[in-house]
């Protein structure tokens, strides 16, 4: 069946778009990300406008997004403060990369500072997670007990705060720098931010691993409400018919997700993430690195 | 029989054009408006008519007959890619003033010999001719590659059409022809041109255009998200959590 979208101008089948939707929102549910990093590329690929793909994405990820916080809530595996510290470092920080991305573009060259992002942030955060999960593994299958956190520097700072859902007692400053610059990757890659939080959460921060899946998707929610605010009003690509289509097969998605994720080990679900991270890298490091089979491109009119 | 009763019909609409060429053309369309719905996915256009004279069909040639069918114009950038520190990076872009965002050429036979070059300089009816650059950055010698490329690449997605022998001319007298509009159509006007020639000179040509617009729901959404954004992000917002809610309450059901 297809459908022809009205801000996108083109016609599409609905049921390849549901199926999308579905299967980008399985994956949020699952993991805590929000989906952008796979979906954008994806809705490129059937021939939807890049600005549009890229508004219409923010949308759908808070519809997937919210549909996993319930679930998450549900279950109590939401840590509202922290997600709120996270969130105002985030909102800071994507303020401070729609500067820096708007300074770029002037500069020329934005999609390839993008790409080259994502590959070295895909590339570095996918294969530690994949390294230290493999580890995590092994060690549970030797019997070993896992080592407990060991105290460092973070534990010295000021401004102690206690996260009860998460189990610790830390200071805000290291949330609140890790929402910062999440919040300026996320303006500059145009995504929600989920990969990138997800690892910091449990790495930086410590915090436990089923509990930060929900805690991103929370954060998630409205850094992406702001982007598709922001877009909506002033680029005029937000496409609704577009976004309804993706988002429900999405919200179906993160339901079935978040239940797949409950079963998972976390180990196994952090290297399911890694090796899905390493994907994506290895897919947009051979787009810069091989001839393309086309080597012009077609663009709008306006900026180089 | 059908054909000849709509030629008929037509001619008496055109009847008042003016006599200056021996020959005419008289032109009629199976729709002279596209709506674009929610389901819409592409349109075929049927296109006929005659061809009018005062004397009898002049010697030699046969008439020929062109028809081009023109989307909008916009401005585009055509880019190239270059291996630069071993990644592929876009490096030169040509400004491309006006390209077609739809061109279809359909012809009675094969394009160089119903038509000469002078001919397709002047009415610019083939598809490079119809794309108009004022040129490349004085550092880019081979700008002709770059609009090459946009033809290229826009032939193979059938957003360019060359269709000859295409068009059925019968008794030098009637032709029809039919276009195929892809889904991915922009609004507005799509110039229609019909172009008789002979011994490749344009003997007489006739304009007319299709309104191509969105209704119904397609409209509204268009016309609410340019003047109204705000309203239209919020509302994009409320579906989207509402969709969210929506989908946790009913796995919660389905689950008890």
């Amino acid at each position: 069946m297809q459908i022809y979208l009205p801000i996108a101008e083109v016609s599409v089948n609905a049921f390849l778009l549901l199926g999308l939707g579905g299967i980008v929102g399985i994956l949020s549910g699952m993991f805590g990300v929000g989906g952008g990093f796979l979906m954008t590329p994806l809705l490129f690929f059937i021939g939807i406008p890049p600005a549009v793909a890229v508004a219409t994405e923010a949308n759908q990820i808070v519809a997937s997004s919210f549909s996993g916080v319930l679930a998450h809530l549900k279950r109590k595996t939401v840590d509202l403060r922290m997600g709120t510290v996270l969130l105002i470092g985030g909102l800071i920080g994507a303020a401070v990369g729609v500067v820096i991305f708007n300074y770029l573009k002037a500069q020329g060259q934005v999609d390839l500072l993008v790409k080259l992002c994502y590959v070295v942030f895909l590339g570095v955060i996918g294969g530690l997670m994949f390294i230290e999960s493999l580890n995590a593994i092994r060690k549970t299958k030797s019997g070993k007990p896992p080592a407990r956190k060991k105290h460092n520097w973070i534990h010295g700072l000021p401004f102690k705060m206690r996260f009860r859902v998460s189990g610790l007692y830390i200071s805000v400053i290291p949330p609140l720098i890790v929402g910062v610059m999440v919040g300026i990757l996320a303006a500059i890659m145009g995504v929600g931010g989920g990969f990138i939080m997800v690892p910091a959460m449990i790495y930086l921060l410590g915090m436990p691993t089923k509990v930060v899946v929900g805690t991103s998707l929370f954060q998630i929610i409205f850094v992406t409400a702001f982007t598709t605010l922001l877009h909506a009003t002033t680029n005029f690509t937000v496409d609704i018919v577009l976004a309804v289509l993706l988002l429900v097969g999405g919200v179906i998605g993160a339901q079935i997700g978040t239940r797949i994720g409950v079963k998972l080990k976390a180990e196994q679900l952090r290297i399911l993430l890694a090796i899905m991270v390493l994907a994506v890298c290895g897919k947009l490091a051979l787009d810069l690195l091989l001839m393309p089979s086309e080597l012009y491109s077609i663009g709008a009119s306006g900026g180089h | 029989m059908i054909l000849r009763s709509l030629v008929t019909l037509v001619f008496w609409n055109f009847l008042t054009l003016s006599t200056a060429a021996a020959e005419e053309v008289v032109l009629g369309l199976s729709k002279d408006r596209i709506s674009i719905t929610t389901n819409f996915d592409g349109s075929e256009i049927l296109i006929f008519g005659a061809i009018k004279r005062e004397n009898a069909i002049p010697e030699g040639e046969p008439v020929q007959v062109i028809v081009t069918v023109a989307g909008p114009s916009l401005p585009i950038t055509v880019r190239r890619k270059e291996k630069k520190l071993g990644i592929w990076v876009n490096t030169d872009a040509v400004d491309v003033d006006s390209a077609p965002s739809f061109y279809a050429v359909q012809s009675s036979g094969p394009l160089f010999e119903v038509l000469t070059d002078v001919e397709d300089l002047r009415h610019k009816i083939s598809v490079p001719r119809a794309i108009r650059s004022v040129g490349a950055p004085a550092e880019i010698q081979d700008s002709t590659s770059f609009t090459e490329a946009l033809i290229r690449i826009r032939r193979n997605s059938d957003i360019y059409q060359l269709r000859e022998d295409s068009v059925e001319v019968a008794e030098q007298t009637l032709f029809r022809t039919s276009v195929r509009l892809p889904a991915a159509l922009t609004e507005g006007d799509y110039v229609t041109r019909i172009f008789l020639t002979r011994e490749g000179r344009v003997v007489s040509s006739y304009q007319t255009t299709i309104n191509v617009q969105k209704v119904g729901m397609e409209r509204w959404l268009f016309e609410l998200s340019r003047e109204q954004p705000l309203i239209y992000g919020l509302m994009s917002l409320a579906i989207a959590i509402a969709a969210g809610w929506g989908a946790s309450a009913a796995f919660r059901l389905i689950r008890t």
